[in-house]
């Protein structure tokens, strides 16, 4: 699949309380109207400037902090296709792929604001378009590929009724 | 080769051996949510048509976060959870019962079990030797549904720790000190394990605390041996017979190993907005502090509001600087009245509330205001984590907490033993 859209930078240890708020808390259950603060802390025009298809940019440890998976899933609600970082923070990264938002591990250093990007996920490659440069990411374990094949965890666990992993 | 504590308890409950790196799918013996994570858990049961528990009696779904409910969204969530309860025969740990971490490993955690639950600081368990991992909604939801679910075997660091706190100086301090050594994300995917006579002496009031905040480190889980605290911690909650030895091989193969001497720690402050900007108190000092909040999973056990107590018995708080306590579990504000600490606190000038998570995830009782400073006994400081991101969290020990509530600024506990 080829993603395309435009990099909207963001620095290290962005924590999933930069995410979605504590103070948003009564909104959880309202994932749409959360949406609407995506990132607010971080950057608090983010949710009213970007388009549907572009990209979160990181630099390392990127979602650190609470196991809230409202963080991912409102990234991906946004209309966010793809969460590029450094690295990221082991409960943010698993949720991610649970909930189907791709997070790549890549060198986010080559890639400035507003950007526009091409990702091809099956081959493993991010297009700069702006620079003319072409950056490699780490490919996934293949649990997580094939749970983000079936569309998430509970799609994967729905359609085989249990694991099926290999 | 021997085997680490994470590579012995997840090839138990996988049946086969394992080794770092492995992924396996293993049997998961306790699962909790609470009700920030919770609701979106059912709901993904509810959607997948799986709403069922595969061990309810171990199934505990806590409502600590917002308790009582600060608004009716949330009163609406706490329902969710109420329905799930009743209709699948999980536990419902209420309003006023603790905080999650407490309370599960007051009551169900067991050495060798492994526990997943939606929270990131589950790995709090690790104090009693149990496999204990935070992650998101829909993996506990399947946890629950299924029993089981899927782990990559982690490399583990050990952290040996020899030689005995100074006086003032606690395993807050410890681990923070860890964390400003190693950073945020030094233990990213790793299991710690925390060995060396400065763990075995050290209660499990502490051992809790040391494991809490493995996670802040990045690490996956904060394991600690099984032993005689262990045992007499079980009995003392009426569960002796859940004991049993789990300890690392002596030849265990170990990723990287962190030496640390506690005799030459000082207390420790975290500095916004990381909880790896931490600074001895000989450079937090001074800093003046608007809310002092003693409490959360990391450090609102008996033993912490004893150390608290002690320090401001019989004195009252800055005028300028309020005070909130909170009591980690029900058990823990029992124990705290019969001592007489609570009555210490509220002749202190304290705000005290119901046992649960109280101001530290930023949605009621205590949220800060544009600017202002809190010295926090919890375990993030965020940008934001206590509904305000313009106001700054400082975290320090229980001790800390106390002789900066009476100076009105960061103060050094030291002066105070
Ligand atoms: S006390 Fe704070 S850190 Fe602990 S579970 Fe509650 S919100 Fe999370």
């Amino acid at each position: 699949m080829i993603l395309k859209g435009k990099a909207w930078k963001f620095g290290d240890d962005i924590s999933t309380d930069l995410i979605a708020p504590g103070r948003y808390f009564h909104l959880r259950s309202n994932l749409p109207e959360l949406a609407k603060h995506v990132l607010e802390d971080a950057d608090q025009k983010f949710a009213s400037k970007m388009n549907k298809g572009d990209f979160v940019v990181g630099g390392n440890n990127f979602g650190l902090g609470s196991s809230r998976e409202h963080a991912p899933t409102i990234i991906k609600l946004a209309g966010v296709s793809a969460v590029l970082a450094k690295s990221f923070a082991r409960i943010f990264f698993r949720n991610a792929i649970n909930v189907g938002l791709p997070v790549l591990i890549c060198e986010t250093d080559k890639i400035d604001q507003e950007d526009a990007l091409e990702v091809d996920l099956a081959k493993g490659t991010i297009k700069n378009l702006v620079k003319g440069i072409e950056l490699k990411f780490s490919p996934l374990p293949q649990v997580m590929i094939t749970i983000l094949n079936d569309g998430g965890l509970a799609a994967h666990i729905q359609k085989h009724g249990d694991f099926k992993l290999e | 080769m021997g085997k680490t504590m994470a590579e012995k308890i997840i090839g138990q409950h996988a049946g086969q051996e394992v080794r770092a790196g492995d992924i396996v799918v293993a049997k998961v013996d306790v699962c909790l949510t609470q009700d920030g994570t919770g609701p979106l858990a059912v709901r993904q049961l509810q959607k997948i048509g799986l709403e069922k528990a595969a061990q309810p009696d171990r199934t505990v779904l806590f409502l600590d976060h917002a308790s009582p409910s600060p608004r009716k969204e949330l009163s609406n969530d706490h329902m969710t959870l109420r329905e799930f309860a009743h209709k699948t025969g999980a536990v419902l740990s209420d309003i006023g019962d603790g905080v999650c971490h407490q309370v599960i490993n007051e009551t169900y955690v067991r050495p060798g079990d492994i526990l997943i639950g939606a929270d990131s600081h589950t790995c709090t368990g690790g104090a009693l030797g149990a496999f204990a991992t935070g992650m998101g909604s829909t993996d506990v939801a399947i946890g629950i549904a299924l029993g089981k679910t899927w782990l990559r075997v982690p490399e583990t660091f050990k952290v040996a720790v020899n030689g005995k706190f100074p006086k003032g100086v606690f395993a807050k301090d410890l681990i923070l000190h860890l964390i400003g050594l190693i950073g945020a994300d030094g233990a990213t995917y790793k299991a710690l394990e925390f060995v060396g006579e400065t763990i075995t002496q050290m209660p499990m009031s502490e051992r809790l605390t040391l494991s809490n905040m493995a996670v802040e480190a990045g690490a996956k889980a904060g394991l600690i041996a099984s032993d005689e605290t262990t045992k007499r911690f079980l009995e003392a909650n009426g569960r002796g017979e859940d004991f049993r030895v789990i300890e690392p091989d002596p030849d265990a193969e170990y990723e990287r190993i962190i030496e640390l001497d506690a005799a030459k720690l000082v207390p420790t402050v975290s500095f916004p907005h990381t909880v790896d900007n931490t600074r001895s108190i000989d450079q937090a000092k001074g800093v003046k502090i608007d809310q002092v909040f003693i409490g959360t999973c990391t450090n609102g056990r008996l033993e912490d509001l004893k150390v608290a107590a002690e320090i401001l018995r019989g004195k009252k708080r800055h005028h300028q600087t309020r005070l909130i306590v909170v009591p980690a579990s029900r058990q823990v504000y029992l124990d705290a009245l019969e001592m007489g600490y609570i009555t210490v606190f509220v002749q202190a000038g304290a705000a005290m509330m119901a046992p649960g998570c109280g101001p530290c995830v930023g949605v009621h009782q205590g949220i800060l205001g544009d600017g202002e400073a809190c010295l926090a006994t919890q375990n993030r400081n965020f940008k934001g984590r206590m509904g305000n991101p313009e106001a700054f969290i400082y975290l320090g020990s229980p001790a800390t907490a106390a002789a900066t509530a009476l100076e009105g600024k960061i103060a050094d506990p030291r002066e105070y033993f």
